[in-house]
């Protein structure tokens, strides 16, 4: 796929923890725009894989190119003297301003109010004035379906409410790209709704989207791509279709035990 | 009994059963209520404590400014005690091993000798040192000054204790960073915050909760810990001024009595500060937050919240008065 239209690019990437290996060459195109699914059992490295997009977790071998850019290095030099420079924290945290991520335990600010959580990084990490990212926050609070819990602690609202007020927060920093992961999994079966209807009003905005989740319902219907994970490898790969047509044993087994 | 009011939703029936009886409290309140009279009694009629004596010197002008003194050691070494210590405990947990090492020889030396001794060190630091000076390391200097002037008996009081101080609180300060979860740090830099502004805007305000109360104990126990700076000599802190009357008029135990009733004002004073801070710092977490997030129900109700509120000022007025 050419660079145009890859606004994530993941080549031969490997992760091992020590003698643990957890993630064994990992190549993935994930187009501009598009809605991407990692599926696989627990241990499969999923939630591995998508904290390496924006180096929470250090890749062991491999590339990673957000809109044609190494994510966490710089290379020098060309050919076989070609070397790798690790960032800083300065153009780390550049690079992670521009990649929204959604936790699964939600990571709010206990301290702050959902406005505060949201106006946090707009103000501190993009410099925007105090009215201006309040104005924003209210905004993406809304769209959340949280205008009226804008002065509410994380701990007075309900985990669904709570984790539509991180999806507001990572908005509010206008990334190029959202990360999900398992974003549902803490959540009570009837609060699980309403922060995926947020997360398809996102997607339908045309957000690049990376999620990894267990919500079968939601990958078939919002993803473009689905990538099936297991034991570090891509068992799997092709359109949301695959769901309902798995060709592996190994899909065949996930399915019947998440469905 | 009429313990308990209707309700505002009026639903029919509702049980207003008599509570179990309990005798404990009251049987307690009066066996602690005889014994605390016959204490106070005791106190008040022994002649040996020496009352008159008391109230003559209680406001006692060396007293008074005795009292001063010991507020102002506390408050300037405990200023100096809190930045070390911040700076020490962000230097413990950074990636700058050279930091790290400097933080982890400070706490080592100051935590492991006395601070006894080290007010010693601090009162003989100009006989050591007559020289401070400002210049190229081993080469010229462009400025110096006589280190008598600097480092006077109260400079090296607080510096002595500040100093011994902030090994301790950079521990306490150590904990509460600790303590802080690591989905925090996370999400600040998934956000794109850099690591001293995650510190500084995150990590540390949610420290603080852990960090206070421990920090007001250390506060009170450095108001006492001040009596030591006699070691530098300095000697016009309370504990001293009432000495110095005792010896004078050989009545040694009226004069702890003055000590100990303005140390004990004091202390309050400190805990129903502390209170307050706690409160502060205690904003958004309650008991809910404590439980799994994601289990925690909605709370849409205005009373709900503001029952929630006082559970939370009653936690924290409990938590000031454990330390």
């Amino acid at each position: 796929m050419s660079g145009d239209t890859a606004e994530i690019e993941i080549r031969g990437v490997h992760k091992a923890f020590g003698s643990l290996h957890v993630l064994k060459g990992i190549d993935i195109d994930i187009p501009r725009g598009s809605v991407t699914a990692i599926l696989g059992p627990s241990g499969s490295g999923k939630s591995t894989l998508l904290r390496m997009i924006n180096q929470l977790e250090t890749r062991t071998a491999g590339d990673i190119l957000v809109h044609g850019d190494l994510i966490g290095y710089r290379r020098i030099g060309t050919g076989a003297d070609a070397t790798l420079q690790e960032l800083d924290d300065k153009a780390i945290a550049e690079q992670r301003a521009k990649i929204g991520m959604v936790f699964q335990r939600f990571n709010l600010f206990p301290h702050k109010t959902a406005i505060d959580n949201v106006m946090e990084a707009p103000i501190h990490v993009a410099h925007r004035s105090k009215a201006d990212a309040r104005d924003e926050a209210i905004r993406q609070l809304t769209r959340v379906g949280l205008a009226d819990r804008l002065d509410y602690y994380p701990s007075q609202l309900s985990g669904g409410q709570q984790q539509r007020v991180a999806i507001a927060r990572a908005l509010a920093m206008h990334p190029n790209i959202m990360l999900f992961d398992e974003p549902t999994s803490a959540l009570d079966p009837e609060l699980v709704g309403e922060v995926l209807s947020v997360m398809r009003q996102v997607a339908e905005e045309g957000m690049t989207m990376v999620v990894v989740t267990h919500e079968m319902g939601f990958a078939r219907e919002v993803a473009d791509q689905i990538i099936f994970l297991d034991e570090g490898v891509v068992v799997e790969h092709g359109g949301p279709e695959i769901i309902d047509n798995p060709q592996t044993t190994r899909f065949q087994a996930f399915l019947k035990s998440v469905l | 009994m009429k313990s308990r009011e209707d309700s505002e939703l009026g639903i029919p029936g509702e049980i207003h059963a008599r509570p179990v009886r309990k005798p404990g409290p009251v049987v307690a309140a009066i066996v602690v209520l005889i014994f605390a009279l016959m204490l106070a009694h005791g106190i008040v009629t022994n002649p040996n404590f020496d009352w008159p004596t008391v109230w003559m010197y209680l406001f006692n002008e060396n007293v008074l400014s005795g009292i001063g003194w010991t507020l102002k050691l506390t408050l300037y070494s405990m200023i100096i005690a809190t930045v070390l210590a911040i700076i020490l405990a962000v230097m413990r947990k950074s990636s700058n091993p050279v930091l790290r090492w400097v933080s982890w020889y400070f706490i080592w030396f100051f935590r492991g000798t006395p601070v006894y001794t080290q007010l010693i060190f601090w009162g003989l630091f100009a006989v050591l040192i007559p020289r401070l000076a400002v210049g190229v390391p081993f080469g010229p200097e462009f400025w110096s000054i006589d280190t008598k002037s600097v480092v006077t008996a109260s400079v090296a009081a607080v510096l002595g204790l500040g100093l011994n101080e902030a090994a301790y609180l950079s521990e306490i300060v150590r904990a509460g960073i600790e303590a802080v979860d690591d989905g925090q740090t996370e999400a600040a830099q998934a956000l794109g915050m850099r690591r001293s502004l995650i510190m500084r805007r995150i990590i540390l305000p949610q420290a603080m909760r852990i960090i206070v109360p421990p920090t007001g104990n250390e506060t009170i126990g450095m108001l006492k810990t001040t009596s030591l700076v006699l070691a530098v000599p300095f000697n016009l802190e309370l504990q001293f001024a009432t000495n110095a009357i005792a010896s004078r008029i050989y009545k040694p135990i009226p004069l702890l009595l003055v000590a100990s009733i303005w140390y004990l004002v004091i202390t309050t004073i400190l805990m129903i500060l502390q209170a307050q801070l706690e409160k502060h710092f205690g904003k958004g977490f309650d008991k809910s937050s404590l439980s799994h997030a994601g289990k925690s129900a909605a709370i849409d109700h205005p009373t709900g919240e503001s029952a929630m509120e006082a559970a939370r000022m009653n936690k924290v007025k409990m938590g000031g008065l454990n330390a």
